[in-house]
């Protein structure tokens, strides 16, 4: 059984289709890239398989671990190991860092019917992750995202994903506005996250990001379908090319 | 005596517990402040929606009820019950109110330190009659039916002075307590805070219920900051949710002297509060925040006054409120800057999240500047939950309740932090957490 299976996937944003049949099918212990123009429907696909209701899905089937993911809250699906690293994460002032993070790995261990964890056991176990991103424990005292500048709220993603541990990583773009040494840490962070249990798609844009995580699959997507599907050498082609070179020279937005 | 006909329909009963008040031991003068107080509540009777300063707020559920004074001692309220209301402090100064009236068993005033005093009105009144007279000098009534019906009523309450010089480390809690026994009664707590020059206190006047009984509290608070002097003045309006407040604080503040208020407000069933202060000398500052957070058919109306009548102070001001249900939350931010009162620096905002469709805001900034070099600015929001937020918060695993809790916390914090006392700022920032479950 594989970890997803997207099949003829259809969304809107309001009126607009912007999924016009997706699929994509995602097995333990692989990283995926999905790559396309911008207004292809990249960052839709993330939002729905986190389950943004700003986007309705309006036709097909999403399946993770055998379940309709489709039908579960957000919040069950985090619960369930889904995590959607935000090409703009939010920011909450008022809540801090550490309150939040230990929030949401309380109720994700809640839901597994594992103990709460309580703040100096969680002091701990913040201490490692923060090492693993490279921040500075000052990041939990403020509030989230809050202030923090564009590689910091990315970092701050890759923090997340680090403490709650997920069985299936959807990066959104996290590789936009970083420079390289962000870039790295970024990229340092997922690799280590990889497990044969676990699977990571990559939304991206261009193909830097790529140099640093190595996919299995690499797959175009634009009009709202997956067009192409490869291994790593297609990222470099389409670096090279360009997207027309797949899209037969219609890649803009998604009409 | 003649006795004055009252507007409106529960006029025999007021007359009559007019009445019953005048054998009381009170002095000479504290007869007369009541008899030219009943005459003129007599006159104005209770506002009506008419009345610009009621315009949002109807107080004929309040009217049309027939209290009964609650003259003497009636409660029986025990130590325990007093837990939730008291911060987890235990080293503070603590004057309980068991419906109105003074319960020394129940106080802990032993450790007042030299140059504090602290008595009950009646005790206060006789025993430091210069002190206690000052009582009615620093509001007025002419035009506040409430405060007119509190000083014709008035018999228990707080009078506290700090004498110059004299710095109270730990917070002076009156904490005025109902309980079941107070069912369609009516209270009138009138305090007096004189704080003297260079002097510096913290005071925090707590009004709750141990019961979910109908009755009407209608407090007065006169404060007076001397020069240099700072009071941090914190009021808890925490009572049942079938209980009527009205509550008046009026404060005048000498030159350089600072006046930090806060108000809470998340009892009751309809609440009105006052809060009032003079810059009545250069160099003051006044800081007037608040915080009401309102469900079910809650109605809360805060109005706040600054008049900068002399030059160079300032005013700060934030109040933020969270609405949910059916409830109606009004705020009226009134500002005067004399002519005189050249460089005001003023600030006011205003931020309301609305939980529910169905709740309601009024907020009235109203700014009259008489004065040509001045800065003052105001601001009002009305916004609700950010679904962006809320979806981020879900999306890491943090259920739909657990995160609206945490945003309606994270709205209130900014004002929240402003608290400068530990067990206050944490306790209602537990209560913000929780107020919504």
């Amino acid at each position: 059984m594989p970890l997803l299976e997207i099949k003829g996937l259809r969304a809107n944003v309001g009126d607009k289709e912007i999924l016009k049949g997706l699929d994509l099918t995602v097995d333990a212990g692989e990283v995926h890239a999905v790559m396309g123009p911008n207004g292809s429907g990249k960052s839709t696909l993330a939002q729905v398989l986190a389950g943004n209701p700003a986007y309705e899905v309006t036709g097909g089937s999403v399946t993770y671990q055998g379940s309709d993911l489709l039908e579960m809250e957000p919040e069950a699906r985090a619960q369930a190991g889904v995590f959607l690293a935000f090409q703009y994460p939010v920011e909450i002032p008022g809540v801090s860092n550490a309150y939040f993070l230990r929030a949401a790995y309380n109720e994700i261990r809640k839901a597994r019917g594992e103990e709460e964890v309580d703040p100096l056991e969680f002091a701990d176990l913040m201490e490692e992750k923060l090492d693993f991103v490279s921040m500075d424990s000052s990041m939990l005292t403020r509030s989230v995202n809050t202030g923090f500048s564009g590689g910091e709220k990315k970092r701050n993603e890759i923090l997340q994903m680090a403490v709650l541990q997920p069985t299936l990583g959807i990066l959104d773009e996290t590789d936009s506005g970083l420079d390289i040494d962000a870039l790295r840490i970024v990229a340092d962070g997922v690799n280590r996250l990889k497990r044969p249990d676990k699977a990571t798609i990559v939304v991206t844009h261009y193909q830097r990001l790529l140099n640093y995580i190595v996919p299995d699959y690499v797959h175009v997507l634009a009009h709202g379908r997956i067009l192409k599907s490869g291994g790593k050498d297609l990222a470099l082609q389409l670096e090279e090319k360009g997207y027309d070179w797949v899209t037969d020279g219609t890649a803009g937005a998604a009409a | 005596m003649t006795t004055p006909v009252v507007a409106g329909s529960a006029t025999d009963q007021y007359v009559s517990a007019f009445d019953g008040l005048a054998g009381d031991a009170a002095p000479g003068w504290v007869q007369s402040a009541r008899r030219a107080a009943f005459e003129r509540f007599a006159a104005l009777g209770f506002p009506t929606t008419k009345n610009e300063d009621w315009h949002f707020t109807s107080v004929s559920a309040i009217a049309d009820q027939e209290f009964v004074l609650l003259s003497s001692r009636s409660g029986d309220v025990e130590r325990g019950e007093l837990a939730p209301f008291t911060f987890g402090a235990t080293d503070w100064h603590t004057m309980v109110f068991v419906n109105g009236r003074f319960e020394p068993e129940l106080s802990d005033l032993d450790q007042l330190p030299a140059g504090v005093r602290l008595r009950d009105l009646a005790s206060a009144w006789n025993e430091l009659p210069e002190l206690a007279e000052k009582v009615g000098r620093l509001t007025s009534y002419e035009n506040a039916a409430f405060t007119a019906l509190n000083t014709a009523f008035m018999h228990d309450g707080a009078v506290l002075e700090i004498a110059r010089e004299t710095e109270v480390a730990k917070p002076i809690h009156l904490l005025y307590v109902v309980d079941a026994n107070a069912a369609k009664g009516m209270m009138h707590p009138r305090n007096l805070i004189v704080v003297g020059r260079h002097a510096k206190a913290t005071v925090i006047e707590s009004y709750v219920s141990t019961t979910d009984a109908m009755y009407l509290t209608n407090a007065v608070t006169e404060v007076n900051v001397g020069e240099g002097a700072t009071l941090r003045h914190y009021k808890m309006q925490r009572e049942g949710l079938r209980a009527f407040h009205v509550g008046t604080i009026e404060a005048t503040q000498a030159k350089d002297s600072h006046y930090v208020s806060f108000s809470l407000a998340t009892g009751g069933s309809l609440v009105r509060t006052n809060v009032y202060t003079t810059l009545a000398g250069e160099g003051g500052g006044a800081t007037l925040n608040g915080l009401y957070m309102l469900g079910g058919e809650q109605h809360c109306d805060h109005q706040t006054q600054i008049v900068h009548a002399q030059p160079n102070c300032f005013s700060r001001e934030l109040y933020k409120g969270v609405l949910d249900g059916r409830s109606h939350g009004v705020f009226n931010g009134k500002v005067y800057v004399h002519p005189i009162a050249q460089k005001t620096d003023g600030k006011q905002t205003n931020n309301t999240l609305l939980l529910s469709d169905t709740a309601q805001i009024d907020t009235k900034p109203q700014l009259e500047i008489f004065a040509d070099d001045v800065k003052c600015t105001h601001g009002a929001t009305v916004g609700q939950i950010d679904q962006m937020a809320l979806f981020y918060l879900k999306s890491r695993g943090i259920a739909s309740a657990l995160a609206r809790r945490l945003l309606t916390y994270a709205f209130a914090a900014d004002v929240l932090e402003t608290i400068e006392i530990d067990e206050v700022r944490e306790d209602l920032e537990r209560m913000s957490l929780e107020r919504f479950v």
